[in-house]
């Protein structure tokens, strides 16, 4: 870990303006992942702004029948917050299926949409990462690549998002509002974090210095008919290999509205805006389940060891679309229900 | 008063409360005044040397003492012998900051020292190392050729036998035949505690090491021979280990560079690896198996053939018993068993848990199932048709087997006669329910072990035996056994552990633990009943006057005539009106081979596992094993189940999620931390059953035990294979077992 | 949360940061200890404080045998900074129960022989008490995922569970 000053910041303009006049400053929330990477010596801030306690931890009902979820709000509190349970229980399974309970504790939402890639050679300083430094070349590409992308990758990177909370947030579609040396903006959720191209050290479109302030959903739920299934190496606290987020609206058994994102799949939370068309106006079968499937692993490119990403989220995906559809197992683990 | 009949309780830990409050102390944790803390700075590469180091740029710091490299630590011992530890295997023991030369990736280049960890680590992050860099090899597949069959370098190593019979011949003509190639992933130990040392400096070549390891005494020989230092001087202790599993079984780098910086700097030092650095040194090798089976009409084994290939490293010859446990477990007259290494730029494999067996058994019961389908015979059924009598590797009797025992009781436990034979046949629901069978074998040894009993006036015992506790229970059992020997309450009684200034008990590994150290702490505390029971008849009118030590024997407190319980003596008034502060006993105490060497001395176990696969997604849960055991008289059954339960846990670990991935084009492992190298977490365990079948031995030694830590886990993983198998027809021979070998 | 740090190859090394009066309240005790902000809360226990009950296991938030409670909520002490914690309540094992004065969980991880070696065994039962405090887990398949953030490598999880089980049962 290096030298860095700490600044706990007294509000969000003290943070935003302390940040943008230190060079190499960068903002702690909880921290799980920051002070991770630090340890790696992956990254490196000389000026860390503390914005754990600044008021940005409310979890409040919109005007406009959204909700407002604060930076600051722990995972832990967003998950069992009781409109978060009731109103979007597809956000509610996704952040129970990541992490443990003691990161979820700590982790901010903020900073859930920060963390940053789990590729084994950007977290090790011995071998070359175009994420980690720029121009030395991707080691991921023909080497251990098992939990790599099979969308949008470019030949600088191959990484993905770990987070399973952006993935529901992907489907639930949220505007993420920033505060920044210009004022606040929103960002819509699908153009925050974006593929790598040709700069692969840029996970998201945050300007310099922005801070996120929250997380406003829109009043659509999908809270009967969703699912998060996350498909991983071991029955929890692991990152998912492929994870899918599914919601439907029903009118009997037609479809007429859908969002589908998928995880451990891309650069970014990987929302299949054209599958969903797909899927309005069709009969919630499995059969249309896997036309679906099909469409959305059409474009999947396999870098060797995680070739069978692509059958496997084929599979994941019909199997998504078919518990929500039947609304009754939202299981993120399909054991869950299988032997009391 | 409850009876002192403690052996074979469930008694709780005697050590339980320190460790749920945070009281029992690890060798990170020792406070002292003045710690220096070390950092270990590893190489990123895997073959090469080091050009340059530029040292200066760090010094300048202020609170960083110092940067130990090649450069400038102080030449050690020359010769090989001193470099080697008890368990080393052949060759030349790798030496840390010796010289520039790479040897395997993540190797010790350099150590950082500072006033505190966090500057130390900060300064090692600044260290700049130039290296030149060499061609490396790491993948065993393209080193087949390599092979070759090693020396007999290692302690606990028995090459293969001959051939008997004529194998080629008898598979080629055996009614049913399979033949396949298996492998597994590489594993490491991963000990929940991270490897440190603290060393304390009392003065010139004056240290006393705490110390991650599962054997002082071999620590202290090491650091004596290492660092010429004399062996008044040097104090090795432990009296908690985290977690071992065979990684502590020899010195590792941390413990020789915690030592080397407080010679240098003479002053207490503390150097603690990081979770990466618990992949740098050894692991359970990756081994490429071959197997082929052949069985007679009636389905008994006509042929059983074995063959082994795992790497070692350049630097040392590593072996360990893989193939030799498929010429016992089962009865057949025509086996061929094959073993050879090959080296490679890693760093030398190390004994882990069940070393060879653990492996072993994996292709050796995956082949049975795979014979049983061939034959057409259920897989438990198939196993009793040859069921061995004797040990054909050795021509011997065993001194005890009972695994029929658990073939019986572990299928009636689990219902295994409601198995239908077809995989696939067994659905609930959308699950694909799979049932599968596993066991083996292991050796029972006793090693020689010395201890000391003191009692003082006022009744308290205290035994010493300079052993370990990783979690076996070992504080535990040896009190139960001195408590009982001497009749007096657990409460009486004060187990020490864990000294080099206590007397020499062997490397706590093998399962011998129970079996070595308990026979000398029970012999000890015999030898003090005897000097007992004569203070006792020194006594006026003393009611045992005549008796010899067999005619009484020592309980709830008492010393009591066998033939008549009404004569009896308090021991606390004998040592109370004694007038003798405290009353002693050492000694040490060895197998007896005379009596051992006409038997062949073994535990046995056999696994049931149930799984349930989800057939469109791939994902597998175990959802209940059941282990039977045969492993003589168990000491305590709570802490023996656990580490029953334990091993099942390793061995499902082993099957589904396990292994270090190396990439061969850098040479390094890269999943070297708990997020990317799976272990089982809570989630992936559910109901687990453990059966131990009583079985009496009196020629293992005294105590009848032959130890738990190992077997349990054999079988397991198999049997894990199997039920996959079972559950879908897919027969994956390549482990673990992940998602993706199951679309 | 901001754009990403890269670390620089080479470049001016960076002077230590500097050490300065951090208040702690743990276990009901106000500590006054010099730290740098870079001192994780684990290690200012451990190694400032000699609160050696919390233990390191992998220092990355991958193990959880770090784990306490914060204001009565469990989190990895190894990923978070000591200077983040002035304002809380901090309970490390220690604050649970003594070895001659066991908390009810405490107990049950005893009489269950819910551990072997004893290292995962602070934070298994430091994260069994936030997850009694959280008050979510109900089934035995509840406790076992909540529970899933503590590595045990000596696989005590049946008897874990158990442990755990009993207190949750008897609230």
């Amino acid at each position: 870990m290096n030298s860095f000053t700490f600044h706990r910041a007294t509000g969000v303009d003290d943070a935003v303006r302390e940040t943008t006049r230190h060079t190499g400053a960068a903002y702690i929330g909880g921290g799980t992942n920051l002070i991770d990477l630090m340890k790696e010596n992956v990254m490196r801030p000389s000026y860390l702004v503390s914005v754990a306690k600044l008021p940005l931890a409310a979890i409040e009902a919109l005007p406009d029948g959204g909700l407002r979820l604060g930076a600051m709000a722990t995972n832990a509190d967003t998950a069992w917050h009781e409109d978060v349970k009731s109103r979007y229980p597809l956000l509610n399974q996704a952040i129970l299926a990541g992490a443990s309970p003691q990161l979820r504790n700590a982790a901010t939402n903020g900073g859930n949409l920060m963390q940053r890639t789990r590729c084994l050679y950007f977290y090790d300083l011995a071998t070359p990462c175009n994420k980690r430094e720029p121009g030395t070349g991707c080691s991921a590409i023909g080497g251990f690549n098992r939990i790599h992308a099979i969308f949008g990758a470019s030949d600088q990177c191959i990484a993905t998002h770990p987070s399973d909370m952006c993935v529901a947030l992907a489907a639930l579609a949220p505007t993420v509002r920033v505060s920044g040396p210009d004022g606040e903006r929103s960002i819509a959720f699908d153009d925050f974090h974006r593929l790598p191209g040709d700069q692969p050290e840029k996970d998201n479109n945050l300007r310099p210095g922005e801070l996120i302030i929250s997380l406003d959903l829109p009043a659509k739920g999908f809270s009967k008919n969703f699912s998060y299934l996350k498909l991983r190496d071991r029955q929890s606290y692991a990152f998912a290999l492929i994870s899918v987020a599914a919601g439907l609206e029903l009118d009997g058994t037609t479809i007429t509205d859908a969002r589908l994102a998928l995880g451990g799949v891309a650069h970014k939370p990987w929302r299949d805006q054209e599958a969903e068309q797909l899927l309005i106006g069709q009969p919630a079968t499995v059969e249309t389940f896997a036309r679906v499937a099909a469409q959305v692993v059409s474009t999947a490119v396999g870098q060797g060891s995680n070739d069978f990403k692509i059958e496997l989220a084929r599979r994941a995906v019909v199997r998504a679309l078919k518990q929500a559809a039947e609304g009754s197992q939202q299981a993120t683990d399909v054991f869950q229900n299988s032997n009391p | 008063m409850s009876t002192t009949n403690y052996i074979g309780q469930a008694t709780s830990r005697v050590d339980g409360p320190a460790k749920v409050s945070g009281a029992a102390t690890y060798s990170a944790e020792v406070h002292l005044p003045n710690l220096a803390y070390g950092y270990v700075v590893s190489s990123p590469i895997a073959r090469g040397k080091i050009t340059k180091i530029h040292a200066d740029e760090v010094l300048a710091l202020p609170g960083v003492i110092q940067v130990f490299s090649h450069e400038n630590v102080p030449s050690v011992a020359w010769l090989d012998k001193k470099h080697q530890d008890q368990v080393a295997p052949g060759g030349s023991p790798f030496r840390a900051l010796q010289s520039p030369e790479i040897q395997f990736s993540q190797q010790p280049v350099a150590m950082v020292m500072a006033e505190s960890f966090e500057l130390a680590r900060y300064a090692a992050s600044l260290l700049r190392i130039e290296y030149e860099q060499e061609a490396h090899e790491t993948n065993l597949e393209t080193q087949r050729a390599k092979g070759y069959e090693p020396g007999k370098g290692k302690t606990g190593y028995q090459p293969p036998p001959p051939p008997r019979g004529n194998p080629d011949k008898a598979w080629e003509q055996a009614a049913h035949r399979m033949e396949a190639e298996y492998v597994h992933g590489t594993q490491h130990h991963n000990p929940m505690e991270l490897f440190s040392t603290t060393v304390d400096w009392h003065g010139e070549g004056k240290i006393t090491a705490y110390d991650k390891t599962q054997g002082v005494f071999n620590v202290k020989n090491y650091l004596v021979g290492v660092f010429g230092l004399n062996k008044d001087d040097v104090r090795v202790v432990n009296h908690f280990v985290g977690g071992g599993f065979g990684s502590g079984l020899r010195p590792q780098y941390s413990v020789y560079l915690a030592v080397l910086a407080a010679l240098e700097l003479r002053r207490p030092v503390r150097l603690t690896l990081t979770r990466a650095q618990m992949f740098s040194f050894g692991h359970r090798p990756q081994p490429l198996q071959y197997v082929k089976l052949g069985t007679n009409p009636d389905g008994s084994l006509a042929a059983l053939q074995h063959h082994v290939l795992h790497e070692t490293s350049h630097f040392e010859e590593y072996t360990e018993n893989i193939v030799t446990w498929s010429g016992m477990l089962y009865q057949c007259d025509n086996v061929k068993l094959g073993y050879q290494v090959a080296p490679l730029d890693v760093f030398t494999p190390l004994d882990m848990r069940a070393p060879g067996a653990a492996s072993g058994s994996i292709a050796l019961e995956i082949a049975m199932d795979e014979m049983a389908y061939e034959a057409g015979i259920d897989p438990l059924e198939l196993r009793l048709r040859s069921y061995a009598e004797r040990d054909q590797n050795q021509d011997k009797p065993f001194s005890s087997k009972k695994l029929r025992d658990c073939y019986h009781q572990g299928a009636a436990k689990f219902g295994w006669e409601k198995r239908t034979m077809a995989p696939g046949s067994m659905r609930e629901g959308n699950m694909l329910v799979g049932w599968g069978v596993g066991g083996g074998v292991w050796d029972a040894t006793q090693k020689k072990s010395a201890a000391k009993a003191s009692i003082t006036a006022d009744g308290k015992l205290t035994v010493l035996s300079g052993s370990g506790e990783n979690g076996a229970g070992t504080y535990t059992i040896m009190t139960q056994i001195a408590a009982e020997t001497l009749g007096l309450p657990l409460e009486a009684v004060t187990y020490q552990l864990g000294d080099t200034d206590q007397p020499e008990a062997p490397l706590q590994g093998g399962s011998w633990t129970a079996a070595s150290v308990g026979t000398a702490v029970q012999s000890v505390c015999q030898d003090l009943a005897g000097k007992i029971l004569k203070l006792a008849q020194k006594q006026a009118d003393s009611p045992l006057q005549d008796a010899k030590f067999e005619d009484v024997e020592f309980l709830n407190g008492q010393i009591r005539l066998r033939a008549d319980h009404s004569q009896s003596v308090v021991i606390r008034d004998v040592l109370q009106s004694s007038g003798e502060a405290k009353i002693e006993a050492d000694g040490s105490t060895t197998p007896n081979m005379p009596k051992q060497s006409q038997y062949s001395l073994h535990s046995h176990n056999v696994v049931f596992v149930e799984v349930k696969v989800d057939e469109d997604l791939g994902t597998v849960h175990v959802t209940r094993v059941v282990n039977a055991i045969a492993a003589g008289r168990i000491l305590n059954q709570k802490t023996a189940r656990s580490q029953v339960l334990g091993s099942v846990v390793w061995g499902i670990g082993m099957a589904l999620m396990e292994e270090t991935v190396i990439d061969h084009k850098f040479g390094r492992y890269m999943n070297h931390n708990f997020a990317e190298y799976h272990v089982p977490v809570n989630a992936d365990i559910r109901d687990i059953d453990v059966i131990f079948v009583d079985e009496e031995d009196d020629i293992v030694n005294p105590l009848g035990v032959k130890g738990i830590g190992e077997v349990g886990m054999l079988g397991v993983t198999a049997a894990v294979a199997n039920a996959i198998y079972h559950a879908t027809g897919k027969r994956v021979r390549d482990l673990p077992i992940t998602i993706d070998k199951l679309l | 949360m901001s754009e990403q740090t890269t670390p620089a190859s080479g470049g001016a090394v960076a002077a230590p940061p500097p050490v300065g009066t951090v208040r702690l309240t743990i276990n009901g005790t106000a500590h006054e200890v010099q730290l740098a902000p870079w001192t994780t809360l684990l290690d200012a226990l451990r190694e400032y404080l000699h609160l050696t009950g919390t233990k390191k296991g992998c220092d990355h938030g991958q193990c959880g045998a770090c784990t306490v409670l914060v204001n009565g909520t469990r989190i990895n002490s190894c990923l978070t900074l000591a200077v983040m914690h002035e304002d809380d309540d901090i309970t490390t094992i220690e604050g649970l129960g003594s070895e001659d004065n066991l908390s009810a969980l405490q107990q049950a991880f005893v009489d269950h022989d819910a551990f072997q070696c004893g290292y995962c065994t602070p934070g298994q039962i430091c994260s069994a008490q936030g997850l009694i405090n959280e008050g979510k887990a109900h089934s035995e398949h509840d406790i076992r995922e909540m529970m899933s953030g503590n590595l045990c490598r000596c696989g005590a999880y049946v008897g874990i569970l158990a442990a755990v089980q009993e207190v949750v049962n008897k609230k």
